[in-house]
Order: structure tokens, then C-alpha cells, then sequence
């Protein structure tokens, strides 16, 4: 089991309240993470990936294990304390404010 | 007794302000989508308790939101609580915010790029959506302004979206630049006697029209005079800030220009300025009354690099002639030290016998005219910066 930590805006969004658990079968990956994601939460389409190119949004970066995936493949194999569930994978919104 | 429902989309969220017909006791809700820009809500002439919203944000991009109950609740159309999240070939769903341009071989091919800042040209990028207008007559159809300009179109009440690319690709789409706000599509005109009739603005292109219900366009900026481009009278590239009509003389457009306020009585094919009196016709708003179709209003702001009132003043200005003869409202308007402004999409008014007129501010002021502009009450006074203010009058 796949835990997911969203920022605040997307739990309101796909309406869960804490961290978001995903099955995934395969190699987990950015790319096999967000897949399950939008089909089990289908308005976070277009909010953390552009809908076409499946680009990252610029403003979001992707964590787990105290490393940073943002700039990674997609289809890098994530560490497996995050395949195994034991460490969350992490979407995190820039930090911007005054 | 007839009451009145206020949507104001601001920069932290939404809010909706209903009052009776009277109009001096309010009742406030919100925040709606607490933290996120609300570029412009409004409801569906067709179905007043559906409304429609824009809700962006810089790091998580577009959402159109949707209620069917005149705001008590929302959703994001095709995913509602409780349906399937997928289709049925396996595919998720969640279209409701996916606006992607036309690039098929057909119509896409010639628009893959506008002109940018610095002159070269540069491919049009989906930012979020400015305006929403609902179909005078179907509560499924909407169109949609967005940034980088273009315009789409829902048939199933927000769940899909397709882009009319008859406009970005009439011809002048690769000369279109954006201007210090970006390349937006912020004002869209439903003619109410021919459904075929529309009227578009885009900053910085200018105005446009079709008559055939989006499949071609043309420009209609003539008359216009901008001293900020290569040529004053050039065919596009004027930064047209907002247009409005009466109902009962859709061939009549006001418009308030980056500078000046125009007029045209032939549908946009020819314009001259009534800018008359006005202390500055610098400004964003323009909005006429609801029974007087010579009866307009403007918001005077002091130049494009001071975006505030004159001398601290807030004062809306009304024409009762059509132009060129305005007066200033001040009754229960700040008259000293205030600094804010009021955007393209933050003035309206009813429909009730006497007419009232709201505006929004940047300083998060809500005002309200229950008397077509002659005395002035603040509603709310302390929301975030108001991007857009709509008003529905209803039963």
C-alpha cells in the first residue's frame, strides 16, 4: 500500500481528510503513483500534472525518503520504503507568501 | 418580495451576499474554495441556482466548480460523490478542467503560436479562465474566456470543454500580444435577439464579432486610437479593458478602452470616443443601467501606471446621455485617502425596478446602489481584493 501525502488544497479537493493510500501493482513510480491517483481521485487531473504533456506543474515538487523525484524520470523506480508503504510519498506545493 | 444575490470572487475565495429588494440588509456566505483566486462566477439566466465559477490557483491551475442550488453546495462537474471516477473504456475522468487548444491539422495547424513581449512568437499556453457566460437560454451551455485568448464552450454544464478556434485562427490570432495582465480573453457579449451574435474582448488585441455563433470572427476596432502601438489605428492590438450593451439595443456597445471610453451604434464596426468630462478616461470597468439604455457608469482611475482613483476619491461616474456628459456619484463613497481600483469584471447591476449598481475594490470594499448610483453603501468591507462582482435578481 502506496501513502500519499497531499497538500491542503488537494485533500479538499478529492474531499480525504489525511493521508491517501493507493494500490499499485507494478514498479512504483512518479508516473505509476500519479496514475493511480487521478483514476481513484479523478479532479486532481490537471492539478499536479498538466492534462496533455504530463508535465509536473511548475510550483509542485515531489518527496519521499528525504529526496527530492521532482526533476527524476517519471518511470525512476521510487526507494522501496515507499513501494513497501513504510515512508509516504510527498506532493508539496511551493513555499511563497509575505 | 423580489431579492437579490451578489457572487463576488475575490483573491483568497468566493463569496455570495443576498439581500431583499430593498437592498440595505445583507446576509454574507463564504468563504467558498477558501484560498483560491475566484477569477469570475455568475448563474445561468436559464436556471438561476446553477452558478458557475472559476476557482485558479498558481500552483494547482484550473478548476470550474458548479452549483445547482445557488451556492449552498458545489461540485466539480463530472465528479460528483458517488459516481464512477472512471469511464467506461477504464480512462479517468475529470475533464471539467481540461481547456486544451485546437490543434488538430484542420483549424490548429496556423495557431500554434501569438506574438510575446519581446516580439517573437511564442505558443499559446492555457493559464486559467477569466470570465464565465452562461447561455441566455440552456443551463448546460457556458462559454469560457481564458488566458492565453481564446474561447470554449461547454454543452454538458462544465463537464467537457472545446475551444472555438474559429477566433484564434480567423487570421490576426499570430499578432495578438499580451498585455502587462496577460493575454486574455475577460469580456464576452451574448447578443439576447440573435443567438448567432457575439462580441468578445481580448487584452491586448481589441474587440471581435461573430455572427454565425462562433464558427468565424472579425475584428471591429475601428475608430479606436491607442498612442501605445506602432500604428494608433491599427487593425488589432488595442487594449479594449471591458464592453457592455443594454439588452434592448445589442447593436449599442459601450467600451472602456486602456484609455478612453468608446461607443459604437453599429455593432463594433465603427467606435468614437465619449470620453467628454471625465476627470481621466483611464479606467478598467464599464457597465449601463438596467432600463436606461443611455444610462451608463465608469470608475475614473487616475493613469495605466497610478491604478488608483484621482486625488483619493472614489467616485463612480454616470452618463445619462450615452456618453460625453458624466457626473460623479460620491454619496457614501470614500472621498480622501482612498487608493484602491476596481477591475475590468467587478461592477454589475440589477434588475429591479430601481436599478442597483454594485462594485468591487481591490481593497476588498463590496458597494451597492440601491438607486442607480445616487447613494452608496458598503455591503462588506473587509474581503480580499475583489476580482468580479455578479448580480442576480430573482423572484
Amino acid at each position: 500500500m502506496i501513502r500519499v501525502v497531499l497538500p491542503h488544497h488537494l485533500r479538499t479537493l478529492a474531499r480525504v481528510s489525511g493521508d491517501v493510500e493507493l494500490e499499485i501493482s507494478g514498479p512504483v513510480t512518479v508516473r505509476s503513483i500519479l496514475d493511480a491517483l487521478e483514476a481513484r481521485y479523478p479532479m486532481l487531473c490537471g492539478t499536479i500534472r498538466d492534462h496533455v504533456t504530463l508535465q509536473r506543474r511548475p510550483m509542485l515538487r515531489f518527496f519521499a525518503c528525504a529526496q527530492d523525484f521532482s526533476l527524476d524520470s517519471p518511470d525512476a523506480p521510487l526507494p522501496d520504503a515507499v513501494a513497501s508503504g513504510k515512508e509516504p510519498f510527498y506532493i508539496i506545493g511551493a513555499i511563497a507568501g509575505g | 418580495m423580489s431579492k437579490v444575490r451578489v457572487l463576488v470572487g475575490t483573491r483568497k475565495g468566493a463569496f455570495i451576499l443576498t439581500s431583499d429588494g430593498k437592498r440595505d440588509k445583507w446576509d454574507v456566505s463564504g468563504p467558498h474554495f477558501a484560498g483560491w483566486e475566484i477569477y469570475h462566477m455568475k448563474g445561468s439566466p436559464a436556471d438561476p441556482n446553477r452558478i458557475f465559477a472559476s476557482q485558479t490557483s498558481g500552483w494547482f491551475g484550473q478548476i470550474i466548480q458548479r452549483s445547482d442550488d445557488g451556492g449552498k453546495t458545489w461540485l466539480q462537474p463530472g465528479t460528483p460523490p458517488g459516481e464512477p471516477t472512471t469511464t467506461p473504456d477504464g480512462m479517468p475522468k475529470g475533464e471539467s478542467n481540461k481547456f486544451v487548444y485546437d490543434t488538430s491539422a484542420e483549424t490548429g495547424a496556423p495557431l500554434t503560436t501569438h506574438q510575446f513581449y519581446d516580439g517573437t512568437q511564442h505558443p499559446w499556453e492555457f493559464k486559467r479562465v477569466w470570465h464565465l457566460e452562461p447561455s441566455l437560454s440552456d443551463p448546460n451551455f457556458v462559454y469560457a474566456g481564458v488566458e492565453d485568448a481564446a474561447l470554449f464552450c461547454t454543452k454538458d454544464g462544465g463537464k467537457s470543454w472545446q475551444e472555438l478556434s474559429g477566433l484564434r485562427g480567423h487570421g490576426t490570432g499570430p499578432q495578438w500580444t499580451p498585455g502587462a495582465g496577460g493575454l486574455g480573453l475577460h469580456t464576452i457579449l451574448l447578443d439576447p435577439g440573435n443567438p448567432k451574435r457575439i462580441y468578445i474582448a481580448i487584452s491586448a488585441a481589441g474587440c471581435f464579432r461573430t455572427d454565425d455563433a462562433g464558427k468565424t470572427w472579425k475584428p471591429i476596432n475601428r475608430g479606436l486610437r491607442s498612442q501605445y502601438i506602432p500604428d494608433p489605428t491599427a487593425e488589432i492590438g488595442h487594449c479594449v479593458h471591458r464592453i457592455a450593451l443594454h439588452r434592448s439595443r445589442p447593436n449599442v456597445l459601450f467600451m472602456q478602452k486602456h484609455w478612453d471610453v468608446m461607443r459604437s451604434d453599429d455593432a463594433g464596426d465603427n467606435w468614437r470616443e465619449v470620453s467628454g468630462n471625465l476627470p481621466t478616461d483611464f479606467g478598467f470597468p464599464i457597465d449601463v443601467h438596467a432600463h436606461e439604455p443611455e444610462t451608463i457608469y465608469v470608475v475614473p482611475i487616475t493613469s495605466d501606471s497610478f491604478h488608483f482613483p484621482p486625488d483619493g476619491k472614489l467616485r463612480v461616474y454616470r452618463s445619462r446621455t450615452g456618453g460625453n456628459e458624466w457626473e460623479p456619484l460620491t454619496k457614501g463613497l470614500p472621498q480622501s485617502n482612498c487608493y484602491v481600483n476596481v477591475l475590468r469584471d467587478a461592477i454589475c447591476v440589477d434588475s429591479l425596478d430601481k436599478c442597483g449598481v454594485y462594485f468591487g475594490t481591490t481593497g476588498g470594499q463590496v458597494y451597492c446602489s440601491p438607486d442607480a448610483g445616487d447613494n452608496w453603501a458598503p455591503i462588506v468591507r473587509d474581503l480580499p481584493s475583489v476580482l468580479s462582482v455578479e448580480v442576480q435578481t430573482l423572484p
